[in-house]
């Protein structure tokens, strides 16, 4: 076996061997790093009540995010506003630690008048900005935790013809701060091609509308054909129409997670069935990539324009030296206008000067 | 009565003479040959129903209303609409059909309200409905206090508001409770679980009791109302459906091939749901109430009960007004608060 080959398959090659650098090991590094820290990824869950979020959440990550969970009734939901909660679960799976956050938003959507319920959202998406941005610029950053919201399932109620007014203008509102990815809940509602119509429906609304959510990474080109195959088919399958359980029935001899109905069972992990299994690959194989978007689109673009408004961050009693190369403006605007001042101060004098000298002039002649 | 008495009018007296066994009853009057009266002439002048659908879109309002009555009666059937866009403002579109059925005909009026509920919005959005009904009411108050009035005043009040809740599986909406709250108490109302092949067996009957439970401490009387049962049969009758209410249906205009029948449903890679199932969904039992059982007396509970409160409220209404001005203090007149 050929040196480079020995290097495709990731093993140890003795460093000693000629003709052997040895940089081509440091993918292992990174990976035994990340494995060994961890990865960390936040997801926030959006729609209204009785989508089946919850359920959808434990089914995708085989957990029980919520075990003490009381629904409100109606009169309740009256007077709520939407709350923002958080839940935290460490998942291990062969070695490799996942800290999963999911932020759930109850009460959107519920209201009556449901003018104001994603200022809440909004709000607690720019403030995990911008508590990573100040520990960013904080002098220890060592330690930062990374609270920033990569992901956004939209949920998208699977009963009406298309978007719901309410879809657009909140897709609309966080398009630009978080990653969006739509999903059509509850799929076992409809028949294949009701779903496929209501599919393209979506397609085309979020065009019309200008709404940017989460595109796929086309497979580079090098990948191999498996790999390039299973991009497209999740590609064309967007938005994913699912059915969420964690219940097993048993369907055929085998026991399956599924709902279970008088004319048939629903299995969540039959690809015939709903786009579950679509939808799990796609977080699974692209939560790098919905990091790295969200760190540099999202994140980017909150921070240049947060020091563009507001210029200095300042907190614990010491205040940020701003870097020359990334906001000089504010510095700059400053100097130009103490220079300005100092010139038109200048000016005022020259002129008072004239003006006794002129006099002085007079007095002389006189 | 075992012997057969002259139902038809047109046989004359000898006929019945002749047809008649020598056993003849003398206690027999023949009051009860008033029912066939009334049926001849019941299926001379034909039958009117108004029926109101109102849910957010999207919930089968329009295909619930054609497999009612197995034919194209809905809104989206009759106006060729190929887009189906949201209105900004609630609308209220009224279809009229003739439907007949062994020579039995009927003036079916189905009133949809394309646009309630799909606002941001939503405040207030029963006012436009309320308007209609109240509407509808006085145009029948200002026919019947004409004083050339017609012999039979067209009935345009709305006999019955199927009202369309979303299946989440959890609890009533505020928006759901707002509107049955107000509505209640100006028309019947029947509320259905729209779509409820997203539930499964166990999920319905949480739903249906968590339902029952908002509905009764909200202070919310469908129909059938407890307080209009006339007597224990009825009330017998009415508990066992007061039981089921909200029927949870699944509409369908298409029909598969089912076991060798050709059966309304819908056809999913998992099953076919039968519509007219009562293993799959409670269509036939919502059918049942509304047409074959209790179609007389929700038309009567309108004419005689709401109908009758409005009009007692309006005419009031008027007697204070002219009261107030003639300068005569007004008494305190009850008037039902909305």
């Amino acid at each position: 076996m050929s040196q480079a080959e020995k290097m495709k398959q990731g093993q140890f090659t003795n460093p000693e061997t000629p003709g052997y650098v040895g940089f081509a090991n440091l993918p292992n590094q990174v990976h035994r790093k990340s494995v060994k820290k961890g990865f960390e990824f936040t997801l926030m869950v959006v729609g209204e009540s009785g989508l089946g979020k919850s359920t959808l959440i434990n089914s995708l990550f085989l957990t029980d995010l919520y075990p003490e969970r009381v629904i409100p009734g109606a009169a309740e939901k009256i007077e709520r506003t939407v709350q923002i909660e958080a839940s935290t679960v460490e998942i291990e799976e062969r070695g490799v630690k996942l800290r999963l956050t999911v932020v759930d938003t109850p009460g959107y959507g519920d209201a009556i008048n449901s003018q104001d319920c994603f200022s809440t959202i909004i709000s607690y998406i720019d403030d995990q900005f911008e508590r990573y941005l100040h520990d960013e610029s904080g002098l220890n950053r060592r330690h930062i935790v990374d609270n920033r919201v990569h992901c956004c399932f939209y949920f998208i109620s699977p009963l009406g013809h298309g978007l719901k007014p309410l879809d657009v203008q909140f897709m609309k509102a966080i398009h630009n701060k978080v990653n969006v990815v739509p999903v059509i809940a509850k799929a076992d509602t409809l028949t294949l091609r009701e779903r496929e119509r209501l599919k393209r429906r979506i397609l085309d609304e979020i065009d019309e509308h200008g709404i940017k959510i989460y595109h796929l990474p086309d497979a580079e080109s090098d990948e191999d054909e498996d790999f390039k195959e299973q991009t497209r088919i999740l590609k064309a399958s967007i938005p994913f129409a699912v059915v969420g359980s964690n219940q097993q029935i048993e369907a055929k001899g085998k026991k399956v997670r599924g709902r279970l109905y008088p004319w048939g069972v629903v299995e969540v992990e039959n690809p015939e069935h709903n786009d579950f299994l679509k939808l799990r690959t796609m977080l699974i194989t692209h939560m790098q990539d919905l990091q790295e978007v969200t760190q540099d689109l999202h994140y980017e673009n909150f921070r240049s324009d947060r020091l563009k408004r507001g210029g200095r961050l300042s907190s614990h009693g010491y205040v940020l030296p701003l870097s020359p190369a990334k906001a000089p403006e504010p510095e700059e605007m400053d100097k130009d206008m103490i220079l300005q001042e100092k010139e038109a101060e200048l000016r005022r004098m020259q002129e008072m000067i004239a003006q006794m000298q002129a006099k002085m002039q007079k007095t002389g002649e006189e | 009565m075992s012997v057969p008495s002259c139902q038809l009018f047109d046989q004359t007296k000898e006929e019945c003479g002749v047809m008649q066994s020598p056993l003849v009853d003398f206690s027999y009057v023949g009051i009860d040959a008033i029912l066939e009266q009334m049926r001849r002439k019941a299926m001379k002048q034909g039958f009117e129903l108004n029926i109101m659908v109102v849910g957010q879109s999207g919930l089968g309002k329009s295909t619930l209303m054609n497999t009612l009555f197995k034919s194209k009666v809905s809104r989206k059937s009759v106006l060729a609409t190929s887009q189906e866009k949201i209105p900004k403002t609630i609308e209220i579109k009224s279809i009229s059909h003739d439907i007949e059925e062994k020579g039995v005909r009927m003036k079916l009026t189905v009133i949809d309200t394309p646009g309630f509920g799909d606002q941001i919005n939503n405040e207030n959005c029963w006012q436009p409905i309320m308007k209609f009904i109240n509407d509808q009411y006085e145009a029948y108050l200002q026919e019947e206090i004409n004083i050339n009035r017609k012999k039979r005043i067209p009935d345009s009040r709305v006999h019955c508001c199927i009202y369309f809740i979303p299946p989440t599986g959890h609890c009533l909406r505020p928006l759901d409770v707002e509107f049955m709250k107000r509505l209640s108490k100006v028309v019947n109302i029947v509320p259905v679980i729209a779509k409820a092949d997203t539930l499964t067996l166990e999920e319905r009957d949480f739903f249906k009791k968590k339902i029952r439970e908002e509905l009764r401490s909200n202070g919310i009387d469908v129909y059938p109302q407890k307080e209009f049962d006339e007597d224990a049969e009825d009330r017998m009758i009415n508990e066992k459906i007061r039981e089921m209410i909200p029927f949870a249906v699944v509409g369908s205009d298409q029909e598969y091939q089912v076991n060798g029948r050709r059966l309304l449903g819908r056809k999913t890679k998992w099953g076919t749901i039968e519509v007219e199932n009562i293993a799959h969904c409670e269509f036939a039992y919502l059918r049942d109430l509304l047409i074959r059982t209790h179609m007389q007396n929700i038309k009567d509970i309108t004419s005689s009960i709401h109908y009758e409160m409005y009009r007692v409220r309006r005419l009031n209404e008027s007697n204070t007004a002219v009261t107030q001005a003639n300068g005569i203090p007004e008494h305190h007149l009850s008037a039902h608060e909305m």
